[in-house]
């Protein structure tokens, strides 16, 4: 192969990118409606108790504050991992995907741990309105963070197999708009869920 | 739990209802036709050709022509289900209760709409998109080859839910939207709804990753010189299709999602007690559902634009006006989900807001007809069929939009809610507009996928069979609408005056009917007559003026040979204009290597376990639940471990595949498609 079709080869792998990146965002854009839709039937639905307590009584603040604190650290320890991939560190790349993960499971486990509280203690979804949007919402939520999670094994496999070529490259853009994603959806989560309804 | 449960969960031998005639024949038609098929490709030798070149193709056009297929398919379903209604309005009066018992009148009209519009008109839609706008924009393929074929596969399944739910259990009697809390569990504790849920469900996501990839193909994959307000307006209004696609359906899943909540888990979102809130669906559904009948009208009137500038053989008149109003209709369509539910009791002020909004509409869409209307005014008019669809529609939509307009009314519409008045109305534009339009789309873009042009006398006889057929049936509706008649009724007391003009929408279905049996005479007798119709030059229609019929016909697998690069709108009537030489038609001695993808089972996969994740859903099986998930998981992955997804098609290769078109259309006298079979084998 000669170098300018080499060159012609790489220039239009890039181009590919560009395009499939901003498919992802578009992706992105429409899970986001998806959860302005359940923000949307939360709010309608808040007040709908069915004369059970309201959410204020059963949440404790600090406990979501400390889960709040793992999903954001795994943002930025996912930020990390992408410097240590620029910079063709595989070592670095991995270690902090890894510490990411970790970071991502204690927030799904905190709140399944949260999950299987209010549910023993006879605040269902069964019970009301206001729990059925609550349990839709926030498990929406940790769904999309498990299948994250998921995803990041795959990558932290493929990381040690592949090392950092161009399409581990671009799986892991779109792992990483999907994960900042997820954590903007929280602040909003924790802002309307958790501290709105703690007024 | 017991075994039986473990397996089979809530299905029972009892869901087959094996003691109804009319299911069980028609099943058993279907479980014949399908026998049929099977034996003939058996018999054939085709299960491989079928595989290797259909169920893993990624190409676009063929995607295109098997979302035609399904839709064609479905119709058929979808129009006995009129029939059935209409013959059991005509004769159930007074002492005669007809020969359909309520429960299956239910389920008919329920799967009429959800067939007619998610199975016929959305496949026909995306089918349209598939086969026109990569080549309108000078494309090789889609942005995402591999997820077009994952939404044909997922549209399919869907499809296939509901042919199922015919046999086994029941469908869903609430009507095709669904609404609560008749759909609860309370009310509807069988497994229909179910179905409908998931049948939509899994074909509502194969739409929205459709519209994901069609948006980024018109925004990121233009030919050079292509600027936005250069692109052909049929591409234009897909693109605003397809974002409404890409802001609507996501409500869509999530509505259905808590309706299946509501079901499955015992979620109170729209339940009677506990808080919930049914008229919250009724908001959620219609938010995505006025957008969806927007979804569909869009890319009609970019055909028709289309259509209406090559048969009159002038620029479309208006083409910034038509770009705007397209955009306006976008915008629009998202403020006036209310005009659905005056009665819902909102109050006077949000009433009217909503019908304003509702009437502003009738402006960028007068803005439309006026522009056809120019375009044909002292144009030299060719009347062929896909024009004569074109004129059909002009008038009968200008009505259809008319009658919306009344309704927006709000007092006015607090008389005609729910009667067959809006039935009337909605068959008014959606047969007059989307189903028009489409017919004249196929037409006009057939002779591109298949090289030969359809018969244009029997598509002429069937323009008139359904534009007669339709006055004839919905006109009636009309004046039984204001006469008090509510929509989906199997029974009526006699002494209202109805039967006489019930008769007369009976025997206007069957005039539709006779349109359609044209519509199959003129499949078989162009296919038999392919050698006459083949279209030669790849301009089909003589006077087109954008890229697509700048192309041989049937288009190459890799569209253009040589990527054209446009300075105007209407770049192959310039290039024509100004003699200049055609690289994809004349021979060139050398190609650029052309980018292309495998072909890929894994859409297809990924659809069929979708489809064993829906069933296990609809029926409470565990195991298939499981099998299904961790199947769609399992491919996702393993396709990311696959390096090999595309290859470079060599200049050589091309050259030779570009002699072979040329030698065939000089000598043998090859049929296309067989041509076709040549060229990819």
């Amino acid at each position: 192969m000669t170098a300018i079709s080499t060159a012609d080869h790489h220039h239009h792998h890039h181009d590919n990118d560009g395009i499939d990146v901003f498919g992802f965002w578009i992706y992105i854009m429409t899970d986001c409606i998806l959860f302005a839709t359940l923000f949307a039937a939360y709010a309608v639905l808040e007040s709908g108790t069915a004369s059970g307590p309201a959410l204020k009584q059963l949440i404790s603040l600090p406990y979501v504050l400390g889960e709040t604190m793992f999903l954001l650290a795994s943002s930025f320890t996912f930020g990390l991992a992408m410097l240590g991939f620029y910079r063709k560190s595989k070592p670095l790349a991995l270690l902090w995907l890894l510490v990411t993960f970790i970071f991502g499971f204690s927030f799904v486990f905190m709140e399944v741990r949260e999950f299987i509280h209010l549910y023993t203690d006879g605040h269902s979804w069964h019970v009301s309105a206001a729990l059925s949007a609550f349990f839709t919402l926030v498990g929406t939520h940790g769904t999309h963070v498990s299948i994250g999670l998921i995803w990041m094994a795959l990558m932290i496999f493929q990381i040690a197999k592949y090392g950092t070529s161009s399409a581990i490259n671009r799986r892991l853009t779109y792992l990483g708009l999907f994960w900042h994603f997820l954590d903007i959806v929280w602040i909003f989560v924790f802002t309307i869920v958790y501290l709105m309804g703690a007024i | 739990m017991t075994f039986e449960k473990i397996l089979f969960g809530n299905l029972t031998l009892q869901a087959i209802p094996y003691h109804n005639p009319i299911i069980m024949g028609a099943g058993g038609m279907m479980g014949l036709i399908a026998l049929w098929i099977a034996g003939a490709i058996t018999y054939y030798k085709k299960w491989g050709y079928l595989w290797k070149e259909w169920i893993t193709s990624i190409d676009h056009k063929k995607i295109g022509i098997m979302y035609l297929i399904l839709a064609g398919v479905m119709l058929l379903r979808g129009f006995s289900d009129a029939i059935m209604m209409r013959s059991q309005q005509a004769i159930a009066v007074g002492s005669h209760s007809g020969y359909l018992p309520p429960e299956h009148f239910d389920q008919i009209f329920t799967a009429h709409g959800v067939i007619m519009i998610f199975f016929v008109a959305m496949p026909l839609m995306f089918g349209l998109l598939n086969m026109a706008v990569p080549l309108q924009i000078g494309a090789r393929d889609v942005a995402f080859p591999y997820l077009n074929s994952l939404s044909l596969w997922l549209t399919f399944v869907g499809a296939m839910l509901v042919n199922l739910s015919l046999v086994v259990g029941e469908f869903a009697k609430t009507g095709w939207l669904a609404y609560p809390p008749l759909s609860g569990i309370a009310y509807s504790p069988g497994v229909g709804v179910d179905y409908f849920i998931w049948a939509l469900q899994i074909s509502g996501v194969g739409s929205l990753l459709s519209g994901i990839n069609f948006m980024v193909t018109i925004l990121k994959m233009r030919c050079p010189g292509m600027t936005l307000m250069k692109m052909p307006i049929f591409t234009w209004t897909a693109l605003c299709s397809m974002i409404l696609v890409a802001l609507a359906f996501p409500i869509f899943t999530a509505t259905l999602a808590m309706l299946f909540l509501d079901r499955f888990m015992g979620m109170h979102f729209f339940t009677a007690g506990h808080g919930g809130n049914a008229m919250m669906y009724i908001n959620l559904i219609w938010a995505w559902g006025h957008p969806e009948v927007y979804i569909l009208i869009l890319p009609a009137f970019g055909i028709f634009s289309e259509v209406v500038a090559t048969f009159s053989k002038k620029k479309l008149f208006g083409y910034t006006s038509m770009v705007y109003a397209t955009i306006s209709i976008t915008f629009l369509s998202f403020v006036v989900w209310l005009h659905h539910f005056f009665t819902m009791g909102a109050g006077a002020d949000v009433n009217a807001f909503f019908g304003i909004a509702t009437m502003i509409i009738a402006i960028p869409t007068g803005v439309k007809i006026f522009n056809w209307l120019f375009t044909m005014y002292r144009g030299r008019i060719t009347f062929s069929a896909s024009m004569l669809w074109t004129i059909g529609f002009i008038s009968t939509f200008a009505i259809g939009g008319m009658t919306g307009v009344l309704m927006s009314l709000p007092p006015v519409d607090f008389q005609l809610h729910n009667s067959v008045f809006l039935v009337a109305h909605f068959h008014n534009v959606i047969i007059g507009g989307v189903v028009f339009g489409y017919f004249a789309g196929v037409t006009y873009w057939f002779p591109k996928l298949f090289g030969f042009r359809l018969d244009e006398k029997w598509g002429k006889r069937s323009f008139w069979f359904w534009l007669v057929g339709f006055y004839v049936a919905f006109m009636p509706l009309y004046a039984l609408g204001l006469m008090g008649m509510t929509r989906r009724l199997d029974h009526y007391t006699a002494g209202l005056g109805w039967h006489p003009l019930l008769i007369v929408a009976a025997v206007g279905a069957a005039i539709i009917g006779v349109g359609i049996l044209c519509q199959l005479m003129m499949v078989y007798v162009s296919v038999k007559n392919r050698h006459a119709y083949r279209d030669v030059t790849g301009d089909a229609w003589e006077n087109g003026r954008t890229l697509e019929w700048s192309i041989p016909s049937p288009a190459p697998f890799y569209n253009f040979a040589v990527t054209p690069s446009v300075h105007s709108l209407d770049a192959f009537w310039e290039m024509k204009e100004e003699k200049a030489v055609n690289p994809n038609i004349e021979l060139q001695s050398h190609y650029d290597d052309i980018h292309m993808p495998h072909s890929t089972a894994t859409g297809f996969i990924i659809a069929v376990f979708s489809g064993i994740l829906g069933f296990g859903l609809i029926w409470h099986i565990f195991w298939m639940m499981g099998l299904g998930l961790v199947g769609i998981f399992a491919t996702v992955m393993a396709r990311t471990f696959n390096a090999n997804t595309d290859y470079y098609l060599k200049s050589d290769e091309i050259v030779r595949i570009e002699n072979e078109r040329v030698r065939s259309f000089t000598s043998s006298p090859l049929s296309s498609l067989e041509k076709e079979e040549l060229v990819l084998t």
